[in-house]
């Protein structure tokens, strides 16, 4: 189906099977926070894994999507479905802005713009109206789904999350596995071969980014309807970092490997909550044992040993 | 009061000062990075880590040790430059024929591990770090009164500055380093051991970071965060003025800090983003940087 291999097949379908049963099992908001950051993980891997573009501000487009969602549902009363869109709208928008300009320059350049880029609107947001400063928006209604579903009760907000979350990942899968997905591949592999054959390259770029941008802001959106808020902590670096961090730990440059790492990530933080600071560190080790050790990631480091693709 | 386009004098100049101070800390730590990025091809993202390390390094020297400031201006770059030397060998080296992108990600990872200790022993709402009884006070200049502290950290960082310059461009070591950044492979057949100059180079480019930490003492609150906030501000600064040349880091640095310091004076609301501003309006009009060769 959609392209998948048998391997893949499977692993797709024990996914679907672990959402419908997990919420019997596990507390149904954490599960929730799971898959809004697996779908913004899996945004971020779009464009690191297929493309070779390391973002480091993708908290701007998650971020950006929490607040336009939040502000649209609680001001504006839209229903949820369309706060979501404005929210991947916006976010859309604010990737067009910042892809036009960092596909100017490449490599670690392209990182260290996308993360100042991402700095600003930061400021910005700390300084807007609209985003409620240090406070955030709180109190974000769920509302109700093309306004007749409540989606009050966390079972039925659970059930859109998932839908979402899987359509969104299905449509990752489309995108790296279309025509113009094997061009990204082509552009990550050899970009001046890429060139010379004709394409392209930054239209390219700039089309991806949008696209990871626009899906890391569907996932803020959700977020902020699932907590019912957004803050600053959402638009700032460290949840950049996270995300790089669920990617690089799940498996750049696989389909279910940041599915995987932002799992991991959310339960660590989890649970190592009450230890303060012990997160950060934590992460950090991750890190570091990450990129000496196993650089393919939890997922890579599978399939490469059972000769898969996932 | 003497009115300059309708600010008084003081206060245009006292943010004028604040400007260049921050300038100062911006030239020595994108002066740090293109000197290890030049020779490791790495961008240290655990520089504002290292630069953290510093203060708190000098506030314990003085606070475990009885060993105040002057001593500390010497002995904390060794000590964390020593640790860069540490972490180089055991970590960084390890990556040098991958992706540079990997370099950033272990460096960030060493970021948090640092800032997550410093964090857990010491908290998050800093430590106070006295002005050296040398250099309290103030001096009356007629047009503004300027604090004899910051004085001194402007022209600190002016005179490292100078000295990293006249290291590289003009002794026998630089010109080795040069000449490895340009072509490693030659100069190793030359009987010059680069892998131990990487590893130098690595440990000076942190105790660059390290003594513009001392600096920053008793100016900001010695805190967890301090290095955090500057490095990407500094890596806006990098992206400006391109990591090619160690004159450009400088100037571009200083450049920088006293435009951020007008723009407090004109137009405050627009301080925190000003040199992202710059960095926008540079990358449309020169995307390679303002000292930067077109790769």
């Amino acid at each position: 189906m959609m392209g998948f291999s048998r391997p893949q097949n499977i692993a797709f379908w024990v996914m679907v099977a672990a959402i419908m049963i997990a919420p019997a099992i596990l507390y149904p908001v954490f599960l929730m926070k799971v898959m809004c950051f697996a779908l913004f993980a899996c945004a971020f891997n779009l464009l690191i894994g297929y493309v070779g573009l390391g973002s480091f501000g993708h908290a701007a487009f998650f971020g950006m999507g929490a607040y336009i969602t939040a502000h649209t549902a609680k001001v504006w009363g839209l229903t949820p479905e369309l706060a979501i869109l404005a929210g991947g709208t916006v976010a859309a928008g604010l990737g067009l802005v910042f892809g036009w300009l960092a596909i100017r320059r490449q490599g670690i350049y392209f990182a260290m713009i996308t993360l100042a880029l991402a700095q600003m609107n930061y400021f910005l947001c700390t300084q807007w109206e609209f985003t409620g400063g240090e406070d955030g928006i709180q109190g974000v209604p769920r509302g109700y789904l093309f306004g007749i579903i409540s989606l009050k009760s966390d079972l039925a907000m659970y059930g859109v999350v998932a839908v979402i979350f899987v359509a969104g990942f299905l449509l990752i899968h489309r995108i790296v596995h279309s025509p113009f997905g094997q061009v990204l591949k082509a552009i990550r592999e050899n970009e001046p071969r890429a060139t010379s054959l004709g394409y392209r390259v930054d239209d390219y770029k700039l089309m991806v980014f949008v696209l990871s941008a626009a899906i890391a802001g569907i996932a803020g959106g959700l977020k902020s309807l699932v907590f019912g808020i957004a803050t600053l902590t959402d638009v700032n670096f460290p949840m950049s970092g996270e995300v790089i961090l669920m990617a690089l730990l799940g498996g750049m440059g696989t389909i279910f490997g940041p599915v995987v790492g932002a799992a991991i990530v959310i339960a660590m933080q989890n649970y190592l909550a009450p230890f303060g600071a012990w997160v950060t560190v934590t992460q950090g080790v991750v890190f570091v044992v990450c990129v000496l050790a196993f650089r393919r990631g939890l997922v890579g480091e599978l399939a490469a040993r059972r000769r898969l693709s996932l | 009061m003497m009115m300059i386009l309708g600010i008084p004098a003081p206060l245009l100049f006292g943010q004028l000062m604040l400007g260049v101070v921050n300038g100062a800390f911006y030239a020595l730590l994108s002066l740090g990075l293109a000197i290890i990025f030049g020779m490791l091809n790495i961008v240290n993202f655990a520089h504002g880590a290292l630069f953290m390390l510093g203060a708190f390094t000098s506030w314990g020297l003085l606070n475990y040790a009885g060993i105040g400031y002057w001593w500390a201006l010497l002995l904390a770059p060794l000590i964390v430059g020593a640790f860069g030397v540490v972490l180089e060998r055991l970590f960084i080296s390890k990556l040098y024929k991958l992706d540079h992108l990997y370099g950033l990600l272990l460096t960030f990872g060493i970021a948090l591990i640092l800032e997550g200790l410093v964090r857990n022993y010491y908290g998050s709402s800093g430590l106070p770090y006295r002005i050296p009884a040398e250099l309290q006070g103030a001096q009356d200049l007629g047009f503004m009164i300027m604090p004899n502290y910051r004085g001194w950290v402007v022209l600190a960082a002016l005179v490292m500055c100078l000295i990293t310059w006249i290291v590289i461009e003009k002794t026998s070591i630089g010109a080795k380093l040069r000449a490895a950044t340009e072509n490693a492979p030659l100069v190793q057949s030359f009987g010059i051991n680069v892998p131990r100059m990487i590893t130098l180079t690595y440990g000076a480019g942190v105790a660059l970071a390290a003594f513009a930490g001392v600096l920053a003492a008793p100016i900001y609150s010695v805190n967890p965060g301090m290095g955090a906030n500057f490095i990407i501000v500094v890596f806006a600064v990098v992206v400006i003025g391109g990591m090619g040349s160690i004159l450009g880091s400088i100037i571009t640095g200083f450049g920088l800090g006293i435009v951020e310091g007008l723009t407090r004076v004109f137009y405050p609301e627009g301080s925190a983003t000003v040199i992202f501003v710059v960095m926008v309006i540079v990358l449309l009009a020169r995307p390679a940087g303002l000292f930067g060769r077109a790769h």
